[in-house]
């Protein structure tokens, strides 16, 4: 099976419209930015364009070494994924990961994990954002 | 008419923050009562307003109130990028309203407020940081006074949380001093330009409101929503209706506004400029565009941000690299109407303004009316200071900060608007205002004209006058009667009320038709037909219009300028008459409205 990854193609083409924000908290049937995986901020005033954070998928993913109940799980092609009934909301996920690219959910009280299953990627009108194969892995 | 469902959608906005600067207290009222009856923004803003400020208020005192209010379509649906502020103008002391995107409209969804209400006034400078659990009061001492808005924005960023997820309102040193269109500008490069804010704001000792949140609403009709949101979509990337704004932006006005004759210039005197060439969005965009950035929520990013690359004098291979960002109006109020050709001193002029924190247009028209009275001898340069001469950029940017620092009589006069200093020094008939208001940039026929003048807001954009007159142009057709005139105008005002009620970008109204609309509402949870949204729409229409006709506003004396009557648009030289005819029929669109 063959595994993908988000990416960011080119970040000097975000117009900050938060679209792919949007996107990411409607799979859970949220308006809103609350249940986003991703996020876009300015890079110290809109002038100078903006700041996406996605997971990068990391091979041996910092969040996990610092999970204490072991809730994320490492995942096929990087990254991680979260097992919710385990999860105690400690938030240490949070401060392992450097990018900031773990959020927080603050209605659950938990990390929004990115899936990398390219939801985000069909809404930016921009090309800012791709799915990219990480290779066959069986 | 029917009553909207008081549906989970509608409990999710209608929670109203009301804050009291002279007290500092604040609290939170749930209003489904306005929500559920007026959907948001404009429709709900009205209703408070009507609670909220005293007939005979005094703009710039504590009575007057500022609304700030969004809809159910905000952080929703593409477009959902507006906020809506109301509030007494100190222009003409009538009721107003302003419109501004940025992230000021998700912020607000996001801290869970359908509405904020700022009432009474500090006694010291003070901003206010919004979150979904409180507000906090804090020291303005010392942004109160501040050479630039943009190094307020730039302070504020550092000391408030939620970067990306917030919205910095702030006003510059021209609110501060009271300058009667004073602007209050949010996320640096947009807006509410038009009707004074920036005024109540300083006459509140209101230096910024700082909104951030991290609430999310789960949509009732997920599957419908989803598909409704794509269909938006892909109306706005794929198809050519949003396409102008994207690539050019509002500049591509410019060339085809100037081809036809109906570009101000030079104070309305001509309708083409015969630099229109060197200061037209493609000029611009060739040679200076930095960047194109977006509201949030919105796919199109209409703002273009110049860069202006200039050399210190005194230092060779110093430079310093300023970020502008530049539309159809700022080009006709701070550059054709101004006689400016140079683009480079065009956008240092805009930088002026910029800091300051003014309306372009209003200062724009103001600026042209004191170059046209000095030229004739209605002033001297004892009250100008600097000569003002048209193109001359150096001295408007002078000019720029006097109207802020009003160091002599007739520069207060200027801070009072255009209406007021020609009522001091003469020249009313080439000050061109309508109900005191400055217009924007369009001399394109009579439609435009009634629109300003029986508009609710006296803003180009209540009905669409202009594109109106260019339709009628570009199909060689007559001009309709004065009475069906009037209608059409009143028509398309009142179908925007649900535009600004929703809240969507005025820009995206050839997306939003009355079918979308009803079907994006429904996935909501809502059950108005179409025509239910249409009436509505008429009655907010008439809510408005009530409000201002009890402050005073009469349309059939609204000073028409001559200047306007003697320079021919495109349709020919507007008849005074026919306008006069037109307008005089507000109060039968009025009744022939609630009668439906």
């Amino acid at each position: 099976m063959v595994s993908k990854r988000l990416v960011i193609v080119d970040p000097n083409k975000c117009v900050g419209c938060q679209l792919c924000v949007l996107a990411c908290s409607q799979r859970f049937g949220v308006a809103g930015f609350n249940k986003s995986a991703i996020a876009v901020r300015s890079a110290g005033g809109i002038e100078r364009g903006f700041v996406v954070i996605v997971c990068r998928a990391c091979e041996d993913p910092p969040c996990a070494r610092a999970c204490p109940v072991d809730a994320l799980i490492k995942r096929r092609g990087g990254g991680v994924i979260l097992n919710p009934s385990k999860c105690i909301g400690c938030g240490m996920c949070v401060e392992a990961c450097d990018i900031g690219a773990v959020l927080w959910d603050n209605e659950w009280m938990k990390p929004t994990i990115c899936t990398h299953c390219g939801y985000c990627v069909d809404h930016c009108p921009h090309g800012v954002l791709a799915l990219e194969e990480v290779g066959n892995d069986g | 008419m029917a009553e909207l469902d008081t549906s989970y959608w509608v409990s999710t906005l209608s929670r109203v923050l009301y804050i009291d600067l002279t007290k500092k207290i604040f609290w939170v009222e749930k209003r489904e009562d306005l929500f559920s009856k007026w959907l948001g923004g404009i429709g709900v803003a009205t209703q408070l307003y009507k609670e909220e400020v005293p007939k005979d208020a005094d703009p710039l005192s504590p009575q007057n109130a500022v609304i700030f209010a969004i809809g159910p379509f905000t952080a929703t649906f593409p477009f959902g990028s507006k906020t809506v502020a109301v509030f007494k103008s100190p222009l003409n002391g009538y009721f107003a309203e302003s419109h501004a995107g940025g992230r000021s409209a998700v912020a607000m969804r996001a801290a869970g407020y359908g509405a904020i209400v700022i009432r009474g006034a500090s006694d010291r400078p003070i901003y206010i940081v919004i979150d979904e659990e409180k507000v906090r009061f804090r020291d303005a001492a010392i942004l109160w006074g501040m050479r630039s808005i943009v190094t307020v924005g730039r302070i504020l960023r550092e000391v408030t949380p939620n970067p990306g997820r917030r919205a910095i309102m702030r006003i510059g040193r021209a609110g501060e001093q009271l300058v009667r269109y004073a602007n209050v500008t949010t996320e640096t490069f947009r807006h509410f330009g038009r009707m004074g804010l920036g005024a109540v704001f300083g006459s509140k000792k209101l230096k910024a409101v700082v909104i951030a949140g991290n609430k999310g609403y789960k949509v009732p009709n997920i599957a419908e929503y989803r598909k409704v949101y794509r269909e938006i979509l892909d109306l706005a990337t794929k198809s050519e209706l949003m396409k102008k704004y994207h690539d050019l932006g509002t500049p591509a006005n410019i060339i085809p506004l100037n081809k036809i004759g109906a570009l101000p210039t030079k104070n309305f005197s001509s309708r083409s400029f015969e630099q229109a060439e060197e200061i037209s969005g493609e000029k611009i965009a060739e040679t200076m565009l930095a960047r194109r950035v977006a509201c949030a929520a919105c796919p199109t990013a209409c703002i273009h941000i110049a860069a202006l690359r200039e050399e210190y004098e005194d230092e060779k291979y110093f430079y310093k690299i300023d970020f502008l960002s530049y539309d159809y109006e700022l080009i006709y109020a701070l550059g054709t109407n101004l006689g400016i050709g140079d683009r480079e001193g065009l956008l240092k002029l805009i930088r002026a303004v910029e800091v300051e924190g003014l309306d372009a247009i209003s200062t724009g028209v103001v600026l042209a009316w004191a170059t046209e009275a000095y030229e004739k001898g209605f002033v001297s340069k004892e009250d100008t200071i600097v000569e003002l001469r048209w193109g001359d950029w150096e001295s408007y940017i002078n000019a720029v900060h006097y109207i802020v620092n009003q160091p002599n009589e007739f520069y207060k006069y200027l801070a009072m608007g255009v209406e007021e200093a020609a009522r001091k020094y003469g020249g009313e008939d080439f000050a061109i205002a309508f109900n005191k208001v400055e217009p924007a940039g369009y001399h394109t026929g009579p439609l435009y004209v009634i629109g300003l003048i029986t508009g609710s807001r006296h803003s180009h954009l209540d009905a669409g006058g202009y594109s109106m007159d260019q339709k009628i142009l570009k199909a060689g057709k007559e001009i309709p009667p004065p009475e069906k005139a009037m209608e059409m105008v009143a028509e398309e005002e009142a179908w925007r009320q649900i535009l600004a009620s929703l809240v969507i970008c005025y820009f995206a109204r050839g997306i939003y038709k009355p079918p979308l609309v009803a079907k994006a509402l429904r996935s909501l949870g809502y059950g108005m037909s179409e025509e239910d949204i249409v009436k509505l729409g008429k009655k907010i229409y008439c809510e408005k219009q009530a409000i201002k006709i009890r402050e005073g506003y009469d349309p059939s004396k609204v000073r028409i300028p001559k200047r306007i009557t003697e320079t021919p648009t495109p349709l020919g030289k507007i008849d005074e008459e026919y306008v006069r005819k037109a307008v005089s029929r507000v109060r039968d669109v009025i009744i022939k409205f609630l009668g439906e």
